[in-house]
C-alpha cells in the first residue's frame, strides 16, 4: 500500500454493501472507493437508485436492514492512527464516538429530518453533549453560537422554537449547526439543497462551503443536480447503478468526460440550459394574429378575512394571457402563490376577485368564474392538470387502464373496446407500451408513471393543459425527456401549456413566455429567453443568478445578485 | 394554555346539558314507565293490583306531567340540590345508590387504563423495532386472541382457573366475609386479590388494539429521517427510539384516556354481570330493563361528564406531549 497524502482524512476502498431481499440479493454499492481529502469537496453525483446516499449512510454504519457492508474498507484516518470503520460494530461504543465526533451528517429532508416534537435548541445541545462534558449551560451558550454561525437570526429566542415553526431554509441551517456540533473533521451533506428554493439553495451552499473552509472540513456532497456540482466540488465521482463509473478533479469531468454515461448526464444537464429551437405548433406558426385561448384579468385570492392584518393575498392581480399553442411558465419560488393561480384557472379554489376569459373552439367567450357546476365540468374537460408528484397523483389500486381511461368513464365517452383502444393509443401517444395497461402504477418507474398521469391528461383531448411541478420529481435525463414528450404532443394536438415551475432551467428550455411571480404578484412577464438572460426587475435578477451553472470555469452563483425583499 | 382549558370547561356545559336530554328522552321512548313494568311483574306473580294505589302513585312521581315537566324537574333538582331524584326499584334516593358505584367505577377503569399502558408500551416497542421476529409473531398471537375472544368468555375461563387452582373466592370485588367488613389492611389485600380478574379481563382487549396502534405508528416513525439524524448524531440505540419515534408514536396512548371509560361502562356490561362487579354498569342495565329512570338517567349524565373530563384531560395530555397541536 503506497503511503496516502498527508491531508486524506478518510478513504474507501473496494466497499460494497449488499441488501439481502426475500427473493434475491441486490449489490446496492459494488467496488466503490474514494478519498476524502482536509479542506476538499467530493461530491458524489447520480440519479436516483444509483446507490450514493447508501454509499454516504455506511460511512456512519447507519445504513438500515437488510442493507450490509459485505466487502472492503472504509478507512478513517486520525493523524498516525488509522481505524477501519467498516469493521466497527454499528451498535458499538467505538462507532457511535465517530457519528457526530469525527463524522456529521446533513440530509435531504429538511422537513422530517428535525424531531418535531423536541425544540431545535434540545437537539442540538443533546448533540453537543454527546460528544462533550459540558454542562447544560455551557452546552446551550455553545448551541447558541452554533446557531449564530449558520446564520439564524435572534439565536437565543430561536433555540427554543419547534422545528414547525421554522421556514425550509432554517431548517436546514439548525440541522448544519447540529452536524457541527461535535465538530466533525468530515461533513457528509446528502442532497442538502434538494428540497430548498434555488436563492435558498444559493444561501445554503455558501453557508455550508464557507464553514467548510473556515473549519477545514473534509466534504462528501451527495447530489444529482451537475450544476451544484459544478458551483462547489473539487473532486467529482459519478455513480450508476451502485458503481463509480468516472471519478475525477471536476475540470476534467465537465470539459473532458470519457464516460458515456457522463457525457449524457452532462448532456441532459446543459440542454436544459437553452430554449428548445424548432416544434412550434402549427396554430402557433401561423401569421395571422391570434385571439387569446385564455385571459386572466385583475385575478386575485386573498385567504382570511378582507382587510384584516392575518389575511394572505396568496395572488395578487394577476394579468396574463394565453395564446392557442403557446408554452406559459409561470415561476417563483415556495409561497409565491403560483400554484394558487393555477388552481384558480380551474376554479378549484374560488377567486376572490377578476375574471378569466376562455375562448370556446367556436370563437365564443366564457367567464370561468361565473359558471355553474355542470358549466365548470364542461371547462375542466378542456383544461386538464398534470400533477407533480408521480407516486401519489396515481391511485395504486387502479390499474393503469382504470388511471388513464377514469376521465372517459366519468364523463360517459366510452367503454369496453373502444374504452381499450384509447387507452392504447393514449398510450402509445406518451411512449408507453400498451402491453403494460393491466398493470398497476407501482411497477411503472417515476418517469413512466409521469407518461401515465400525461396520457391522463390527454384522454378527453384537452386544448389547455396545467402542468404544475410535473417534472419536479424526475431525475435529470427523464426530465428532459418528459419535457421533449410535452413538446411534442403539443405540436402533434395543437395544445397550449401553463408551466408551473420553480426551476428556471426548466422554464427556459420548455416555456415561450415567462411570468415571475414574487409574493403573490406577477412581478415580470416576458419572452422567455428575455427573462433569463436580461431580466429586469431586481427579483427576477436575483432568482435567475441564484440558479447553478453547469460549468465549473464560471461559477455564477457565487457572484449572483441579492435580492432584499421590502418588508411588508 | 389556562384560557383554553376555561374554554374547553365552558364548551362542556352545553355538551352536558344536550347530554342529559337525549338520555332522558332515550329512557323515555319505551312505552309506559316504571308503574306499568311494576303492575306486569305483580300480575304475573299473581298480585292484585289496586287502580286507587296507582292513581296516587302516578301523581307522586308526577308520570302524567308531559316530558318536559318532568325532565326540568328532574334537572333542576340536580343543579339545585344535588338531588338526582328517586329510584323507585330500591326505593332511596338515587344520590345514595350511584356514588358508590361511580367510585369502583372511576377505580377500575384507571387501574385497568395502567394495566393496559404498563403492558402494551413494552410490547409495542418489542414488535415493532423486531418486527417480524420470533417474539413479535408471539405476541401478535396472543394480540389477536385478546381481540377475538369475547370478554365474558375470558373472564368464565379466569374464574374457573382462579377458583380451581388458587383456591380463590371470586366474583365481586370482596370475599364474602369481608363485604359488609369495614376497611382495613386485610380488606385491602382481599380486595387486591379480586382485582386483578377483572382488570386482566377489560384490559386485554384494550391491550391487544393499543399493541397493534403503537406497533403500526412505531413502524411508521422508525424509518424517518429525524431517526436517522438522532442515530448519527452518536446517540444509544436505545435512547435513539425512546427519545425520538416512540414519542411521536405515544398519541394514541393518551388518546385511550378518552375510550376507556365509555368503553368500561357501555362495553364490559356483560363482563361486570358476569364477574359480578359492583360497577355502574350492572346497575345500569338493570335500571334500563325496569325503567327507573331517574336512576338510568343519572347514571348516563354522570358517564358522559366523566367522559367529557377523560376527553379533555386527553387532550390537554397530548397539548402537553406534542407541540404541533399546541401551537395550532
Amino acid at each position: 500500500m503506497t503511503d496516502p497524502a498527508e491531508d486524506v482524512v478518510l478513504s474507501v476502498e473496494n466497499l460494497s454493501i449488499d441488501f439481502r431481499l426475500r427473493t434475491h440479493i441486490l449489490h446496492a454499492v459494488e467496488n466503490v472507493s474514494f478519498e476524502l481529502k482536509r479542506g476538499q469537496t467530493l461530491c458524489l453525483v447520480g440519479e436516483s437508485g444509483s446507490g450514493k446516499s447508501v454509499t454516504a449512510r455506511s460511512l456512519l454504519q447507519i445504513v438500515d436492514r437488510p442493507g450490509s457492508i459485505v466487502g472492503g474498507r472504509i478507512l478513517l484516518r486520525n493523524g498516525g492512527a488509522v481505524t477501519d470503520i467498516a469493521r466497527h460494530d454499528p451498535d458499538g461504543q467505538a462507532m457511535r464516538a465517530i457519528r457526530g465526533r469525527r463524522i456529521g451528517l446533513i440530509f435531504q429532508e429538511p422537513m422530517s429530518s428535525l424531531s418535531p416534537v423536541h425544540t431545535i435548541g434540545s437537539q442540538i445541545i443533546e448533540a453537543v453533549r454527546l460528544h462533550s462534558d459540558l454542562d447544560k449551560r455551557t452546552a446551550r451558550a455553545k448551541t447558541v453560537e452554533l446557531l449564530r454561525q449558520v446564520e439564524i437570526p435572534n439565536p437565543d429566542q430561536m433555540a427554543d422554537r419547534y422545528t414547525f415553526e421554522f421556514s425550509g431554509g432554517m431548517r436546514q441551517r439548525a440541522m448544519i449547526a447540529m452536524a457541527l456540533a461535535g465538530n466533525p473533521d468530515i461533513l457528509i451533506a446528502d442532497e442538502p439543497t434538494t428540497a430548498l428554493d434555488v436563492t435558498t439553495q444559493a444561501e445554503i451552499l455558501d453557508l455550508i462551503k464557507r464553514l467548510q473552509v473556515e473549519r477545514g472540513m473534509a466534504m462528501l456532497l451527495i447530489t444529482h443536480d451537475m450544476g451544484i456540482v459544478a458551483e462547489v466540488a473539487d473532486d467529482v465521482a459519478v455513480m450508476r447503478f451502485g458503481r463509480i463509473v468516472e471519478r475525477g478533479p471536476v475540470d476534467a469531468i465537465y470539459h473532458d468526460a470519457q464516460h458515456p454515461y457522463t457525457r449524457q448526464l452532462l448532456a441532459s444537464t446543459v440542454k436544459l440550459t437553452r430554449h428548445v429551437e424548432g416544434r412550434v405548433p402549427a396554430v402557433a406558426a401561423s401569421a395571422q394574429p391570434q385571439q387569446p385561448i385564455l385571459s386572466v384579468r385583475n385575478l386575485g385570492k386573498t385567504f382570511g378575512w378582507h382587510g384584516k392584518t392575518n389575511s394572505l393575498r396568496a395572488v395578487d392581480d394577476a394579468n396574463f394571457d394565453l395564446y392557442p399553442g403557446e408554452n406559459l411558465g409561470i415561476v417563483g419560488e415556495s409561497g409565491s402563490g403560483k400554484t394558487t393561480l393555477g388552481r384558480l384557472i380551474l376554479r378549484t379554489v374560488e377567486p376572490t376577485t377578476g375574471s378569466v376569459v376562455y375562448r370556446n373552439k367556436d370563437g365564443s367567450e366564457v367567464d370561468v368564474t361565473s359558471l355553474t357546476k355542470k358549466e365548470l365540468r364542461s371547462f375542466h374537460r378542456e383544461v386538464r392538470l398534470v400533477f407533480q408528484d408521480p407516486f401519489a397523483s396515481l391511485n395504486p389500486r387502479m390499474t393503469v387502464k382504470e388511471v388513464i381511461g377514469d376521465p372517459l368513464i366519468i364523463n360517459g365517452l366510452a367503454k369496453g373496446k373502444a374504452l381499450e383502444e384509447r387507452v392504447a393509443e393514449l398510450m402509445r401517444l406518451v411512449g408507453l407500451d400498451p402491453m403494460g395497461m393491466e398493470r398497476y402504477p407501482h411497477a411503472f418507474s417515476g418517469g413512466q408513471r409521469q407518461r401515465i398521469g400525461i396520457a391522463r391528461a390527454l384522454a378527453l383531448d384537452p386544448r389547455i393543459i396545467i402542468a404544475d411541478e410535473a417534472t419536479s420529481a424526475l431525475d435529470v435525463s427523464i426530465r428532459s425527456q418528459i419535457l421533449d414528450l410535452l413538446l411534442d404532443i403539443r405540436q402533434r394536438l395543437n395544445l397550449s401549456f401553463i408551466f408551473i415551475s420553480h426551476d428556471i432551467s426548466v422554464v427556459r428550455y420548455f416555456c415561450d413566455r415567462v411570468a415571475v411571480m414574487h409574493r403573490g404578484k406577477i412581478v415580470e412577464l416576458g419572452e422567455a429567453e428575455q427573462i433569463c438572460t436580461a431580466p429586469q426587475e431586481a427579483y427576477t435578477r436575483s432568482l435567475i443568478s441564484a440558479v447553478p451553472n453547469p460549468d465549473p470555469r464560471d461559477k455564477r452563483m457565487l457572484h449572483r445578485h441579492r435580492f432584499v425583499a421590502p418588508v411588508l | 394554555m389556562l384560557g383554553y382549558i376555561f374554554k374547553r370547561v365552558l364548551y362542556m356545559i352545553p355538551t352536558l346539558f344536550g347530554m342529559s336530554l337525549i338520555s332522558f328522552l332515550i329512557i323515555q321512548l319505551p312505552p309506559g314507565d316504571y308503574l306499568t313494568s311494576m303492575i306486569a311483574t305483580m300480575s304475573d306473580s299473581g298480585q292484585a293490583v289496586d287502580p286507587a294505589q296507582i292513581e296516587r302513585l302516578k301523581e307522586i312521581y308526577g308520570f302524567d306531567d308531559p316530558f318536559y315537566i318532568q325532565y326540568l324537574k328532574w334537572i333542576w333538582g340536580i343543579v339545585s340540590r344535588g338531588d338526582f331524584g328517586h329510584s323507585f326499584e330500591w326505593n332511596q334516593p338515587v344520590s345514595g345508590l350511584i356514588w358508590g358505584r361511580m367510585g369502583s367505577t372511576l377505580v377500575i377503569s384507571l387501574l385497568s387504563l395502567l394495566f393496559v399502558w404498563i403492558v402494551a408500551l413494552p410490547i409495542g416497542i418489542y414488535s415493532a423495532v423486531r418486527r417480524h421476529s420470533i417474539g413479535d409473531h408471539v405476541f401478535t398471537f396472543f394480540g389477536f386472541i385478546g381481540l377475538a375472544v369475547p370478554n365474558f368468555i375470558l373472564a368464565l375461563v379466569l374464574m374457573y382457573f382462579a377458583y380451581r387452582y388458587l383456591g380463590q373466592s371470586v366474583g365481586g370485588l370482596n370475599s364474602p366475609e369481608y363485604a359488609e367488613a369495614p376497611w382495613s389492611l386485610a380488606k385491602v389485600g382481599d380486595f387486591l386479590a379480586h382485582l386483578w380478574i377483572p382488570i386482566i379481563i377489560i384490559g386485554a382487549s384494550g391491550t391487544a388494539a393499543l399493541i397493534r396502534v403503537l406497533r403500526a405508528n412505531l413502524t411508521d416513525e422508525l424509518h424517518k429521517p429525524y431517526v436517522i439524524t438522532a442515530r448519527a448524531k452518536g446517540l444509544p440505540e436505545y435512547k435513539v427510539i425512546l427519545k425520538y419515534p416512540v414519542r411521536i408514536a405515544l398519541n394514541p396512548f393518551v388518546s385511550a384516556i378518552g375510550w376507556v371509560l365509555p368503553h368500561l361502562v357501555s362495553g364490559v356490561t356483560i363482563t361486570a354481570i358476569v364477574l359480578n362487579l359492583p360497577t355502574a354498569g350492572p346497575l345500569l342495565f338493570r335500571a334500563l330493563v325496569s325503567q327507573d329512570m331517574y336512576l338510568a338517567g343519572s347514571f348516563i349524565l354522570l358517564l358522559s361528564a366523566l367522559t367529557l373530563v377523560g376527553m379533555l384531560l386527553s387532550d390537554l395530555l397530548l397539548a402537553l406531549l406534542d407541540p404541533r397541536i399546541r401551537f395550532n
